[in-house]
């Protein structure tokens, strides 16, 4: 019988060593996390607060904002497309490519290109599409998901991907050394850049002052990706804007040391069009497809505060849950606490499949402590089993036990008193043998305490 | 709105309500007894609301709102009045002064449940930022771990309770690793995933283990029922104390009461 959630499940069964290399990889994140923050800034808290709170003004005005920077990036020469739905961005990007008669493309990570399966799609419309972060470009080999928003293959080991790279035949034999799989990486993939046709790169921050776009990673594939395409796309979540270029060096300075304890990720880019008389490297042509996917919807809901994450996984290496179960118990593209709250909104009508991730949180609040924008996690994570429950969402309620007598119990005090009286038996009863599923999983590792049941009522009463 | 932000400008004052919480109700009698010596060792004067029950924690973490708000519209009318209300539990306080107001957003009613929340104070939290009590008199002679409870996050309870425990005489605190990550107990959490909670509970009680401590002290008994359960039923024969219980032994052990 199914009692437990199937992400307590999925964490029961896991391999050991796919275990151990999630545990510790999150671990160490969270430690550089803590150590880099806590060594620049007396007070990072406060800079947690005001990216929050700009964040959440950004949110509060997107219409203004997106006309603003769709403006700005118009003025710097670059093609702006907005795009409803995983359909319509897929599409949006074919026609480009179409248009000009582009057979091949090199993209960097982008989790939103994850959240529409573009790569499946452009596949499927016979074009060649090449991942060229190192961690996606073995998913895109493995025909594997990213377990991890900023480190997608945490849940692989190198013997696993020197198998991988000796099938291919990405390199002439097998070799499990870290320094020569990427090595062999770097050499199969220096020929696609200069093959490609269309380079797609996401976009972290994009500023409606200037439309400038910061892009940043740590391999400087996105630039690559860039520099020697004639066509660059930028596929962009509508989410991700922020006001002014000022706002650039809060966010720069929060992304890197929230996600990886690094100050600065290796490679900051700025974009602001494609190549000009006066700047004349780069692509000739720039797009941007700003992404909806049900965002709005989000921003209409009670849980729009998760639209100002920045995709820094902090909350995913902090947090417990995730650091048993891994990214992939939560069966969608975002995983850990920020993916408990966003992937079962951005399912829409399919919400009831993913209602239980909601649940996959003992409420610590640990991802709330170290989020860059401060989200207020757990209480998005509470108004979504509120709504699973009132929608009767089967998923979300395995393995919780049914309150509503509790609470008659909890509202009539006569009762409380009579039952905590009676509730002595309790220690005359081997509570091992209640049948009760909820019983059960409690007594599995636990002993109950010695029921005391009105004990202090009388002690306060009698005691003068 | 982040979390667990106490309300600012809570009533402090002597003349105090107890939340005495229904884990202390059922199982725990000596901790509440522990919170009623200490409180009036310090001048309080206590009222205990006869028809309290429960916080409404328990349905509330498991999406049931419509059961929890139920169960606190009753507590607010068993809490009525304008006195400061002390629970000697960093979740059990939390759900009053974090999680009630946000179960009532759309309730017609949320103004009274502001008014209970904006007056409700954890036990340690009270002493030291309620009272203004920074030294605590006695004696207790052993080396302890404190337990951070997860819902004292954000609350100025674990400040407090470090101040207290270390101002006793023959009382060390010794720092564990890893504080900020939870025991795993979370309510119905326990019971839904008992992997992930027996997983998170393990290493808890590494940590809070490691150094040999004479007590593991926590502020929440929901804590140490998960993963002081977990130490009898692995047969672990740790000493556990509530916060409350060390600072009434002080002042026993002192003769001060």
């Amino acid at each position: 019988m199914k009692t437990h959630q199937q992400i307590d499940r999925t964490a029961r069964d896991l391999d050991p060593e796919v275990h151990e290399s999630n545990f510790m990889g999150a671990k160490l994140k969270s430690e550089r996390r803590y150590n880099t923050l806590h060594r620049d800034y007396d007070d990072p808290d406060q800079l947690r607060e005001t990216a929050g709170l700009i964040k959440q003004h950004t949110l509060e005005h997107l219409d203004t904002y997106l006309e603003q920077a769709e403006a700005s990036l118009q003025r710097n020469g670059v093609k702006v497309h907005f795009a409803m739905d995983d359909d319509a961005v897929n599409a949006t990007v074919l026609r480009i490519m179409e248009e000009n008669d582009a057979h091949s493309m090199v993209k960097s990570k982008s989790m939103v290109t994850e959240e529409i399966h573009m790569l499946k799609y452009l596949e499927k419309h016979g074009k060649e599409v090449i991942e060229t972060d190192l961690g996606e470009f073995i998913l895109q080999l493995d025909d594997d998901y990213p377990s991890h928003i900023v480190t997608p293959i945490v849940h692989k080991n190198r013997r696993g991907i020197a198998k991988t790279f000796e099938r291919e035949k990405i390199g002439e034999d097998y070799n499990d050394d870290p320094e020569t799989i990427t090595r062999r990486a770097r050499q199969y993939l220096r020929q696609k850049y200069l093959d490609a046709d269309v380079g797609l790169t996401g976009g972290n921050f994009v500023s409606a002052e200037s439309g400038r776009i910061a892009l940043v990673t740590n391999e400087g594939n996105a630039r690559f990706c860039m520099a020697a395409n004639k066509i660059h796309i930028a596929v962009i979540g509508i989410e991700k804007l922020v006001p002014t270029d000022r706002d650039l060096g809060l966010f720069l300075n929060l992304i890197g040391r929230s996600g990886t304890g690094q100050q600065l990720t290796v490679y900051n880019q700025f974009i602001s069009g494609p190549k000009t008389a006066s700047q004349p490297h780069g692509p000739e042509q720039m797009h941007v497809v700003f992404v909806d996917n049900r965002r709005t919807e989000v921003l209409a809901s009670d849980c729009r505060e998760i639209l100002r994450c920045i995709r820094c996984g902090a909350c995913l290496n902090v947090c417990p849950i995730y650091r048993q179960s891994g990214g992939h118990a939560y069966r969608s593209v975002y995983p850990g606490p920020v993916g408990a709250v966003l992937s079962p909104l951005l399912a829409g009508n399919r919400f009831p499949e993913l209602a239980d991730l909601p649940k996959a949180s003992s409420l610590c609040g640990a991802c709330n402590e170290v989020c860059p924008v401060n989200i207020p996690i757990p209480d998005l994570l509470l108004r979504l089993r509120d709504k699973a429950k009132r929608e009767g969402a089967k998923e979300a309620m395995k393995g919780t036990p049914n309150l509503g007598l509790w609470a008659t119990l909890c509202s009539q005090p006569t009762m409380w008193k009579t039952a905590l009286s009676m509730g002595h038996t309790m220690n005359y009863i081997p509570t091992e043998l209640i049948p009760h599923p909820s019983a059960k999983a409690w007594q599995g590792a636990r002993k109950l305490p010695e029921f005391q049941g009105g004990e202090f009522r009388k002690w306060f009463k009698n005691r003068n | 709105m982040s979390m667990l932000h106490t309300p600012p400008n809570r009533p402090a004052g002597k003349s105090i309500q107890l939340m005495s919480t229904c884990l202390c109700d059922a199982f725990y009698a000596d901790v509440a007894q522990a919170t009623v010596e200490v409180l009036e060792f310090l001048g309080c004067e206590i009222e205990l609301p006869d028809g309290q029950t429960c916080c409404g924690q328990p349905a509330f973490n498991s999406g049931d709102w419509a059961s929890s708000r139920k169960v606190v519209r009753h507590t607010a009318k068993v809490f009525a009045g304008e006195k400061p209300i002390v629970v000697p539990s960093g979740s059990c306080a939390a759900m009053i002064f974090h999680g009630a107001p946000l179960e009532f957003e759309k309730e017609a009613d949320l103004p009274e449940i502001q008014a209970l929340a904006n007056r409700t104070w954890e036990l340690l939290d009270f002493i030291v930022y309620g009272l203004g009590v920074t030294e605590w008199p006695g004696t207790f002679n052993a080396k302890i771990t404190v337990h951070r409870s997860c819902h004292l996050r954000g609350s100025k309870s674990p400040e407090a309770i470090t101040t207290l425990l270390e101002s006793i005489e023959g009382l060390t605190v010794e720092p564990i690793d890893e504080t900020e990550q939870c025991c795993g107990f979370g309510g119905t959490f326990a019971v839904s995933f008992p992997n992930i909670s027996n997983s998170m509970g393990t290493l808890k009680i590494e940590k809070l283990t490691a150094c040999k401590p004479d007590i593991v002290a926590a502020a929440d008994m929901g804590c140490m029922m998960h993963f002081g359960g977990m130490m009898e039923k692995q047969g672990y024969p740790q000493k556990r104390m509530h916060v409350a219980q060390i600072l009434r032994d002080s002042l026993k052990n002192s003769g001060k009461i």
